[in-house]
Formats: structure tokens, C-alpha cells, sequence
């Protein structure tokens, strides 16, 4: 998600880790101009400072800290602050390794958790002055900081050993977590220089290694937080508990954009457990000693809402202005040549019209926050995705000042986007329902999934038409793609970034970047008013216009006799990056060989957050007219593949979440009220429908981009091409459940 | 007050008696490895061992489990239990994790009736546990991992 701020628009300052190759003085200039103290990625030597406070365990011997993100304890353990938050994407395994690397450390010996808040310190390099998680932005905005964190604590190592031994510290090698000096045959692990090298002071520069002896990057090092996941350990905002705690669930207005008139908790107050109910600007909450009190209390809630001002529409009627909003010129996206010459003057012209519902990222820890509110301090626990604005929101809500306000970043059970929301909505409310109790209690605010189901933040609706020309020879001529629908950023801090000319570049990427060479090409957009707030969702706009236009480049494949891989081949020759994920997954696949009696191929290809993804999806129809997706051949150039494993893996968890929803789901409103409420009626991908998946790396000797949201969008594609092959349909309305292909 | 047995320990509890068994074991006995997910048995994180079957524990009333053993991913132990952890530890099949108790029990259960489950034996115990990161490739092979494990 947060797409297009990969575009750097909110940079403040020129970022040192978007130009890995930068040599180091120039690092170090630039890092200190960044804030006080940050220098080396980050080198904070005095065991009195701000982080080592924060981060050391009370109670225990304060392990020396040698910068802002690594720890070394006297244990010889080495911790790493991520600065990121880990929902299963692996950060906490990915910037630990680039640490790692630059330390020489043994793997057996990292560790990882998560940063306090602090934009000054792990700020994401590519959004300037704000922390925070999306875009696929972690590997690549941290690659080259996080390494040169780890070379600086290495240094600073280096530099006790030779102090304490008194040879030179050219002399001295690290290796696997051991510091030796061949000479005088001494050798001690990290853990004993720790203290000492807390006291040296930070080298100047420091030097990275030469990739060809990389040990840890692109190597399957195993997940730091395997363990505590397969055990039960692991802790996240739902688990999060303090002493008096109290639990809190709210009813939220019926429709998007009600308000609160009235309410009676005589019956809710009557439920056993129930300490408290009060109103918040979100809605109404009920607090209890536990959830099951609190959620009786909350359903026992007697409550007037005023919904005038509320939407009142349904999908179908939203739809059904979107598609006369079509028939309209919008507002330019991209325009090259003269499309509607082109299109007049072409052979044979064609158009598609495609609808897509409402999403909800539904996470599988539903959404959760607490806080402990005191008079002059505020805490505040959750999955936080951006938490400069977590931090800002609890902050203005709390009324108290900035450094008053601890966000205390834990593991989040998922979130697809969910938790990124730029009205820090679960924090807001949860300091928001603390705050109606004065602050005498902790609470833990907890989502029903009915609450996640119903309430809103979804990918939007849209509606698409695509026209396009074919020439004489089969060639694509003229290109015309209009887009309707909401915008995610407007009216958000990030509008002022990411819409252009007031096009929402999130409404419109992968749509106004086709990669394809066609000389006249024009994208156009219609930015809707709907009362329904949306959000971005695994992979944001490429979730749609990946669809509709690999979709629709099947069409004008056949359209013009032309084999689909050769016909894009083509068309890719200024784009060889995704030219050669189309090649290496369709090779792999065996495309145009045959196939096992029953199944049919389709191919899609998509950049997202420039790494580059092609898939062939291997389906086959059931008797009852069931697309069962038998197998997904994806290749995936990435550039420098930090952890292969982690890699593959994010390609088939966003294989999976994006076969879920094009397969199943719609979230639709009737008269304003979402019609869906929970996993029997929004349907998640289960195991049965899972399909086998090859994923095949490109190798690449690029700065490493994301993984988390690339693997997503080119299924959906690659399923409808096979679905058309088997059955002779093209499917343009998602999800496909819609489409009854028995007999077809 | 009704009485539990939980991972071997008598307790009792001060819970109305149609308490969910997860609220029961989340907030009245804090333990927090066992998750919320959907609160209507359709998602399998809140999954529990009931005298060794697989029961989803938000739509299982406290009351109806006195005089059952209830087991939790805290204190899930033997042969199966092993296997299964460390396939999924082998072959690192978490994601964000959340719904991996579930997964883990479930697994468990079904490797503790059938030693040797073919992929429609996986489909069939697994396909109530959902996960949203869509881990199910390597649960899959992870169990069929941890049923090599256990013929050794
Ligand atoms: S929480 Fe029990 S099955 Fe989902
Ligand atoms: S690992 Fe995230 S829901 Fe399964």
C-alpha cells in the first residue's frame, strides 16, 4: 500500500538509502543532516541516551548499545529495532540480516523487536519525516541504512578489541559473532566487547561490504519469530495486558456517515462485567472486566442513530452511476498520440467493461488498540502501521504534548493495508474511549469481525472501459482506458503527495504505467464522491488495473491471432525487467506444451512497487462449474533477493489473498448497509482451494524492492485468461462467484 | 463458578457458565496463545484440544466442557505435537502468525488419528482454518513433513 509515495514525494530531504550506491562520506553528511543525533545509521554511543533508556530492560544490566539499531547484551544476543512493523512479511527477519551481514554476526545469535515510535530516528527513508510500513518499502528504503547500522557496530567492536588487546585494528577479523586476533591468538565473543565498544567513539565512515561476500543476504536464513508463532508465544495487541485493564467494544454507526442521536444502556449495564458505557466521537462503547461481558453489553445497546447524513445508496445504484460516468470524458491520467484517430482509423476496435466490488483486508487479528492514559503521559499499544500518525493522533486526542505520547509498535496479526489508515481510526478511538473514563483504567479496545467486516476502509469500488484498436497486422494501435471511482488519499495528510492535477495517482497506477509500447494511449480519470470510507489494499490500484488491463490484453491477443506471451513480448522491448519475468514464468510453466486432460493456462504480467511479477495460472472447471485453481507457476524479479525464502513466501501468501478475492469476495452495500458480516458471507481463500505455486526468482545484482504486495495483483489476470480458455468466457464483474460456468 | 480442567490443572471459574471456553482461557485464565478470530466457528484460530478433538473454543460454552480435558497450544506435548512444530518451524510456514495456534492444534489432531494423511486428509481437517496470510502451501507440506518425522 502507500503506493506512489515510492515516488518520493513526501521526501523532505534526499534519503541516503534510495541511492545504495552512494558512497559513504556522502552517507554520512546526509544522514547527519537528518536530526541530532542520527548520525552513522546511527551510532548513539552513551549508554545514558534516549534509546538505550527506551530499550533496555528494566531491571536487568543495561546491554551496551552501540546505536539506535542494534543492541548487544552481555549474552552475546544481538538485537535489532526494527523500525518496521512485522505482520508476517518478515521484517523483523529481512533487517535483521542486513545487520546481521555488516556485523558479522552468527544468525543464531540475532534477535529482533520492534523500534519505539520516532520519526527522528526510524523514519522510513522513502516518506521523509514519517515512520511507517507500505508501499513494499521496508527491504528497500532500510537496505543500505540497516547495513551500514550493522558495519558501524561491527567497527565499534573492532575498535574495544583492540583497545583491550592493544594491537592494531587492521589486524583484527570478526567472524560468525567471534572477534579474533590471529597474531596474538585472542579471540573473544561479542558479548564480553560489548561494554567497551559502547564506549569508543563512532567511526567516521564505514565500509560495506562487497556483495560477492555476502554470507546472509540472499540466503535462507530461517525466520526470527518462527518459534514463538508455532507456539503460542507471540504476542500481539489482543494479548497485550495491564493491571485493572479493561475491554471495550463499540457500536459504530449503521451506515457510513450516521451520527449518534440517542442511546439507552439500561440493559447493557445490567450485564454482568459491565463497568462502564460511554460515547465517543466514533460511537458508543462498553467497557467490561473481559470481552465477552463488554460484547453482551455493546449488543445490548439500545441506540438511535440520525442517518440523514449518511449514504444511502447501494452497490448496484453506485455501479450503476459509475458506468454513466463512463460515457464522460475525465480528468487525464497519460496521453500519448491521438487515441481517438488511432482508434477511428484501426482495423478492428474492441471494448471492455469491468466492475469491481467493495474489498475489506479483514486481517486475521481483528482490529485492536490499547491505551493507558494518565495525567501527563499517554501509552498506546497496537499494530501500528504508521506511526507517526498513530503517534499524532493519540497525541491531539490526549491533549497532551508530543513527548508525553509513547506508540508501542506490536506484532499485528495481518493487515493488508487495514492498519495504515491516515485518521488513525483504532488508535483514535481507543484514546478516545480512555479518555471519556479519565484515564482510570487501561483499555483494550477489540473489533468483532462483524465490526472489521462492517467497517469500512475498503479497496474501492470501480468501474473500467477500456477500448482499444488493432491494426491490420495485428498490432496494438490505440489504447484508451478510463477509470471511475473513490479516491483513497484525498482529504487525508497524504493528499498533498500523492494527487497530481487531481488525478489520485493510487487510483490510476498500473493503469497510466502500462509497459506496453503502444503509440497512442490515453488514461482518464473519474474521482466519485461516496459516502464510504476506503482505504488502500494489498497492492492499492494495481489491485484493479492489473485486472482490467491484462485481462483485456488477452482479448486483443486473440482479437489479433497472436499468441498472449508474444503478443506482449512485443510490445515490452523498452521493458526488459518485465519481459523477462514473462519469460521465465512461462518457460517454466511450459506454455504452449500440453497440458493434463481438463486444464487451461492464462498468463498475467505486473509491476507493483517496482519489482516485477509474472504468473501462469493452471485451472480447471468442476462438474458443478467451480474454477479450481490447480496450480500458479510465478516468477519474480525483486531485484537483489535479500531472503529468498521470505520472497517466496510473499508470493504465495499474495498469490492466495488475491485468489481469495477474485474468487469470492464483495463486500456490497444495500440502502447504505454493508451486507456482509463475517467469514460465511466474505469468504476467505481456504486450504482446499489453495493452489500449488512455483516461484522462481530472477537473479538480480539490483537495490533490493518489496515483496509484500507484488505477488497480488497478476492473479487475478492469469486465473480470468485460464477461466476464458477452459470455458470461453471472459469474466469482467468480479468477484468470479458471480458467474455461473456450469456447462460452459 | 465452574471448574475446568486445562492443561493437566484443575481451575475454577468465576464465569458465567455460557462463557465461550476462549474468552474463558483468554481473560479468565490469561492465556493468550489461543486466538479470536470470527467468534462463529468459521475461522479455526480459537482452536483447543477437547479430550484430543479439535473444538473451536468461541462457540464452545465453558459449561460444556466440565469434566473434559482441555488442552491449549500452551501446553500441547507428545509425539504429533513435536512433529508438527518443528516441520512448521522447518520449513518457517508462519506469516503474521495469528492464526497459526489454530493451524498447529488442528494439525496436531489430525496426525494424532492419521499418521499418514494424503492431501484430501489435509483438506478435510484443515479447510476450517483460515488464514488470511494464505500460509496453506506450507502448512500443507509441513504436515506432510511432520508425519515423516513421526514414522523415526
Ligand atoms: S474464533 Fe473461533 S472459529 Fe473463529
Ligand atoms: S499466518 Fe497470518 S493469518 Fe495465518
Amino acid at each position: 500500500m502507500l503506493a506512489g509515495l515510492k515516488d518520493k514525494t513526501m521526501v523532505a530531504a534526499e534519503s541516503p538509502a534510495e541511492t545504495p550506491r552512494t558512497n559513504r562520506r556522502q552517507f554520512l553528511k546526509a544522514s547527519a543532516a537528518v536530526g541530532a543525533g542520527l548520525v552513522i545509521g546511527v551510532v548513539l554511543p552513551q549508554a545514558g541516551s534516549k534509546i538505550a533508556k527506551a530499550a533496555a530492560p528494566t531491571g536487568a544490566a543495561a546491554p551496551v548499545n552501540p546505536n539506535a539499531f542494534v543492541r548487544i547484551a552481555p549474552d552475546n544476543s544481538v538485537t535489532v529495532l526494527i523500525k518496521h512493523i512485522e505482520f508476517g512479511q518478515g521484517t523483523y527477519t529481512g533487517l535483521s540480516t542486513l545487520v546481521a551481514e555488516e556485523l558479522d554476526a552468527d544468525w543464531s545469535q540475532m534477535r529482533a523487536e520492534h523500534a519505539p515510535a520516532d520519526a527522528t530516528l526510524y523514519n522510513n527513508l522513502h516518506w521523509g519525516p514519517v515512520q511507517g510500513t507500505g508501499g513494499s518499502s521496508s527491504i528497500a528504503n532500510a537496505y543500505t541504512q540497516m547495513r551500514q547500522a550493522g558495519a558501524g557496530a561491527r567497527a565499534l567492536l573492532v575498535m574495544a578489541a583492540a583497545d583491550l588487546w592493544g594491537v592494531p585494528a587492521g589486524e583484527i577479523t570478526v567472524s560468525k559473532g567471534i572477534v579474533s586476533h590471529a597474531g596474538s591468538n585472542r579471540s573473544a565473543p561479542f558479548g564480553e566487547l560489548a561494554e567497551r565498544a559502547a564506549q569508543m567513539e563512532a567511526p567516521a565512515e564505514v565500509a560495506l561490504k562487497d556483495p560477492a561476500d555476502f554470507t546472509l543476504i540472499g540466503k535462507d536464513v530461517p525466520r526470527l519469530d518462527s518459534r514463538a508463532k508455532t507456539r503460542g508465544e507471540a504476542i500481539y495487541t489482543i494479548d497485550k495486558t495491564l493491571p485493572g485493564m479493561l475491554t471495550a467494544v463499540m457500536a459504530r454507526p449503521p451506515v457510513f456517515g450516521a451520527t449518534l442521536t440517542s442511546f439507552d444502556d439500561t440493559a447493557a449495564r445490567a450485564v454482568p462485567g459491565v463497568t462502564d458505557v460511554v460515547a465517543v466521537p466514533q460511537g458508543v462503547a462498553v467497557l467490561a472486566e473481559g470481552y465477552w461481558a463488554a460484547k453482551n453489553g455493546r449488543d445490548a445497546l439500545e441506540i438511535v442513530w440520525d442517518e440523514t447524513t449518511g449514504e444511502t445508496r447501494g452497490s448496484a445504484e453506485i455501479m450503476a452511476e459509475y458506468k454513466a460516468l463512463a460515457d464522460q470524458p475525465g480528468d487525464t491520467a497519460r496521453n500519448d498520440g491521438a487515441v481517438e484517430e488511432a482508434l477511428a482509423s484501426a482495423d478492428k476496435v474492441l471494448e471492455a467493461d469491468y466492475e469491481f466490488p467493495f474489498l475489506a483486508h479483514a486481517p486475521m487479528e481483528p482490529l485492536d488498540c490499547v491505551v493507558q492514559l494518565g495525567p501527563d503521559s499517554c501509552d498506546v499499544w497496537t499494530g501500528s502501521q504508521i506511526q507517526t500518525v498513530d503517534h499524532g493522533a493519540a497525541t491531539a486526542i490526549s491533549g497532551l504534548k508530543p513527548e508525553q505520547v509513547r506508540v508501542h509498535t506490536l506484532l499485528a496479526g495481518g493487515s493488508f493495508g487495514r492498519r495504515a489508515t491516515p485518521n488513525a481510526d483504532m488508535v483514535s478511538e481507543a484514546v478516545s474511549v480512555a479518555k471519556a473514563i479519565d484515564g482510570r483504567a487501561p483499555v483494550k479496545v477489540i473489533w468483532t469481525r462483524e465490526d472489521d467486516i462492517q467497517g469500512g476502509k475498503y479497496r474501492p469500488m470501480y468501474f473500467q472501459r477500456l477500448r482499444a484498436g488493432l491494426d491490420a497486422e495485428g498490432n496494438l494501435v490505440a489504447w484508451h482506458h478510463r477509470i471511475v471511482g473513490q479516491s483513497i488519499v484525498r482529504n487525508t495528510p497524504f493528499a498533498g503527495g500523492l494527487i497530481q492535477n487531481g488525478i489520485d495517482k493510487t487510483s490510476v497506477e498500473g493503469a497510466d504505467n502500462l509497459p506496453y509500447a503502444i503509440p497512442n494511449m490515453a488514461v482518464d480519470l473519474h474521482t466519485t464522491d461516496v459516502n464510504v470510507p476506503v482505504l488502500w489494499w494489498r497492492a492499492v490500484g494495481s489491485t484493479h488495473t492489473a485486472y482490467s488491463t491484462e485481462a483485456f490484453i488477452d482479448e486483443l491477443a486473440e482479437a489479433a491471432g497472436r499468441d498472449p506471451v508474444e503478443f506482449r513480448m512485443a510490445m515490452l522491448k523498452d521493458h526488459p525487467r518485465h519481459a523477462a519475468v514473462l519469460k521465465l514464468a512461462t518457460e517454466k510453466a511450459g506454455w504452449g506444451g500440453p497440458l493434463p486432460e481438463g486444464r487451461s493456462r492464462g498468463v498475467a504480467v505486473h509491476e507493483s512497487f517496482n519489482s516485477y511479477v509474472a504468473q501462469v495460472a493452471e485451472i480447471s472447471i468442476t462438474d458443478s462449474g467451480e474454477i479450481k485453481v490447480e496450480k500458479v507457476v510465478c516468477a519474480v524479479d525483486c531485484g537483489l533477493a535479500v531472503n529468498p525464502d521470505v520472497v517466496k513466501a510473499q508470493m504465495e501468501g499474495g498469490i492466495g489473498y488475491g485468489l481469495g478475492a477474485i474468487l469470492h469476495d464483495a463486500i456490497t452495500l444495500d440502502g447504505g448497509r454493508v451486507e456482509q458480516s463475517n467469514f460465511h458471507d466474505y469468504v476467505p481463500l481456504r486450504i482446499n482451494e489453495m493452489p500449488e505455486v512455483e516461484v522462481h526468482i530472477v537473479p538480480s545484482a539490483e537495490a533490493p524492492t518489496g515483496v509484500g504486495e507484488p505477488g497480488t495483483p497478476p492473479v487475478g489476470p492469469a486465473v480470468a485468461n485460464a477461466v476464458y480458455a477452459a470455458t470461453g468466457r471472459r469474466i469482467r464483474q468480479l468477484p468470479m462467484a458471480l458467474h455461473d460456468l456450469t456447462g460452459a | 463458578m465452574v471448574k475446568l480442567l486445562i492443561n493437566g490443572e484443575e481451575r475454577q471459574l468465576d464465569a458465567a457458565p455460557d462463557t465461550p471456553l476462549l474468552w474463558a482461557i483468554r481473560d479468565e485464565l490469561g492465556m493468550t496463545g489461543t486466538k479470536f478470530g470470527c467468534g462463529m466457528a468459521l475461522c479455526g484460530a480459537c482452536t483447543v484440544h477437547v479430550d484430543g478433538i479439535p473444538t473451536r473454543s468461541c462457540v464452545t460454552a465453558v459449561e460444556d466442557v466440565e469434566g473434559s480435558a482441555v488442552t491449549t497450544i500452551e501446553a500441547v506435548s507428545g509425539k504429533a505435537a513435536e512433529a508438527v512444530q518443528t516441520a512448521w518451524e522447518k520449513l518457517d510456514v508462519v506469516q503474521c502468525g495469528y492464526c497459526q495456534s489454530g493451524q498447529v492444534m488442528s494439525a496436531v489432531a489430525l496426525l494424532s488419528e492419521n499418521s499418514k494423511p494424503t492431501d484430501e486428509d489435509i483438506d478435510a481437517a484443515m479447510s476450517g482454518n483460515v488464514c488470511r496470510c494464505a500460509t496453506y502451501v506450507r502448512i500443507r507440506a509441513a504436515i506432510h513433513e511432520a508425519a515423516k518425522m513421526m514414522e523415526t
